[in-house]
């Protein structure tokens, strides 16, 4: 019995390892993949599908998430007396940590998923096997395009996302808590650095690296048929959610120590 | 032109291709027949460096691809066309840009005589006038068609047909039959086709190899092959079972 669940943890160790392993192999062939050019109108389509259509639901997300921090701390803020805090308190809470983890989070959900169901049916269907018949290399043709516009429109959504979160806790002060507009603005000039900012963009270059890594890992080693493209998706979403949390707080330590 | 010396292929342990040794020369069509799951595709794929053999070399011209590196691999690709058992066309590209991909990522051409190149081969495989359309608005025969179309783009010397009938009714069968018939006797082509539709292997081969098991049984013109002694041979072109095995299933049923 005991030996059963010794195996079993040990298979799940090896596995682990394994899936690791071939991870930082992808990131090896993804680096020998950039002294090539990358294809310009490739990574441009990548930008579009991936960073532009993700606009509104990073706008959603932010919105709302602003909207209800402002709420909950309003209430505790005003019994205090420290109201003229709430700005830049909202504003660093969203620069250093909601806007770029969250943003990591709805595009893990939305452009991961994308990138590892289209590369994992394209898998299934032999067309990655057609572009190594053509002499195509598929990480460079799939998963370099990729990851540069991860890397580039994750910052751009996390930016949005920090103007449209820090505007949701403006709409709750002001016609919620009844604090002057003026009052949250210099809220946010005295108490916000431009390390604030800068350090949620540097944290969201890693994430979109990580979101293009693992939607295309997961997507190039997905199992055959239909129901392997849904298990590919679901490990990669889940994967780069996981990645994204853990590799937060390290960043947050060594950023904003 | 391609040379398997001694190759075996095993998948987890188990073996899938036990010592083949097959020689395809320049300019024949090679047909490959065997039951599914004998090892056919596998074999068309360590032909193109798809897999790489457990042990044995292959051959392509005078270099041995087993060990290749990719970016070596890629020359020798240049020069091989391949047609999928399910067309394997990118589906989000439209008929022309699959047909133009490997010219467009592999040559300077200009993009007008890319378009000429694409109309010739499109007209070639008789689907001129199908460069906008989307691949899935295609049928099974088109598919296969335009996949040829795309195979011989870059004119090369070898083509590669995996199962390129199956799933096809008789009268498109025949319509492939005759395309790879046509392009090898237009661009000069070898061709090693792997097929387990024999009315197809003897039209279009001029000698048949047939895989049995992960075995290379019989290599033959087609004359050699329809005349063949050997049972499994005898079996497999003429769609007949073991008389045993009918025995068994009347058994099991009882």
């Amino acid at each position: 019995m005991l030996m059963h669940y010794l195996e079993k943890i040990g298979s799940r160790v090896i596995n682990a390892m394994e899936g690791f392993g071939a991870v930082i192999i992808l990131i090896g062939q993804i680096f020998y993949q950039l002294k090539h050019v990358p294809r310009g109108r490739h990574v441009l389509r990548q930008m579009a599908n991936l960073g532009v259509d993700t606009l509104p639901i990073v706008a959603l997300t932010m919105l709302f998430t602003g909207m209800v921090i402002t709420l909950q701390t309003a209430h505790e803020f005003i019994r205090y007396g420290a109201q003229s805090t709430i700005g830049g308190v909202v504003a660093i809470g969203v620069a250093r940590e909601l806007g770029p983890v969250l943003t990591g989070v709805v595009a893990a959900g939305r452009v991961g998923a994308a990138i590892t169901a289209e590369i994992s049916t394209m898998k299934v269907t032999e067309q990655i096997d057609a572009l190594k018949v053509m002499a195509t290399n598929p990480i460079g043709y799939l998963v370099v395009p990729r990851l540069i516009a991860c890397m580039f429109m994750l910052p751009l959504l996390v930016i949005f996302g920090d103007v449209i979160g820090t505007f949701g806790g403006w709409i709750i002060s002001t016609y919620y808590a009844n604090i002057s507009s003026a009052m949250y603005m210099q809220s946010i000039t005295t108490f916000t650095v431009v390390h604030d900012i800068t350090g949620g963009l540097i944290k969201s270059v890693f994430f979109g690296a990580a979101i293009a890594v693992i939607g295309c890992y997961y997507g190039l080693n997905a199992p055959n048929g239909a129901e392997g493209v849904g298990k590919a998706t679901t490990q990669s979403v889940v994967g780069a959610i996981i990645v994204i949390f853990i590799s937060n707080c390290f960043m947050s330590l060594i950023l904003y120590r | 032109m391609i040379h398997l010396i001694d190759v075996k292929k095993e998948f987890q342990g188990r073996s899938v291709l036990h010592n083949i040794n097959l020689n395809v020369e320049k300019g024949e069509t090679l047909a490959i027949i065997g039951a599914s799951g004998s090892g056919k595709s596998t074999l068309l794929r360590l032909m193109i460096g798809l897999l790489q053999p457990t042990s044995g070399e292959v051959w392509i011209k005078n270099v041995e691809i087993s060990q290749l590196p990719e970016i070596e691999l890629d020359k020798i690709r240049l020069n091989m066309g391949m047609v999928f058992q399910y067309s394997a066309l990118f589906d989000s590209m439209t008929v022309g840009d699959n047909v133009a991909f490997g010219l467009k990522e592999h040559t300077k051409l200009t993009s007008d005589k890319i378009k000429q190149v694409v109309h010739e081969k499109l007209k070639l495989v008789e689907l001129e006038g199908f460069e906008a359309m989307m691949p899935n608005e295609l049928s099974g025969g088109m598919k296969k068609r335009i996949s040829l179309a795309r195979a011989i783009a870059f004119e090369p010397e070898i083509v590669l047909y995996d199962e390129p009938s199956s799933g096809l009714d008789p009268i498109m069968a025949a319509k492939i039959d005759e395309l790879i018939v046509n392009t090898q006797q237009v661009l000069g082509v070898t061709s090693v086709v792997v097929t387990h539709d024999m009315n197809s292997a003897f039209h279009i081969a001029d000698r048949i190899a047939m895989v049995y098991d992960g075995e290379l049984i019989a290599i033959d013109d087609v004359e050699g092959i329809q005349n063949s002694q050997d049972p499994r041979v005898r079996e497999f072109i003429h769609g007949t079972i073991k008389p045993i095995k009918r025995r068994q299933m009347h058994v099991d049923r009882s």
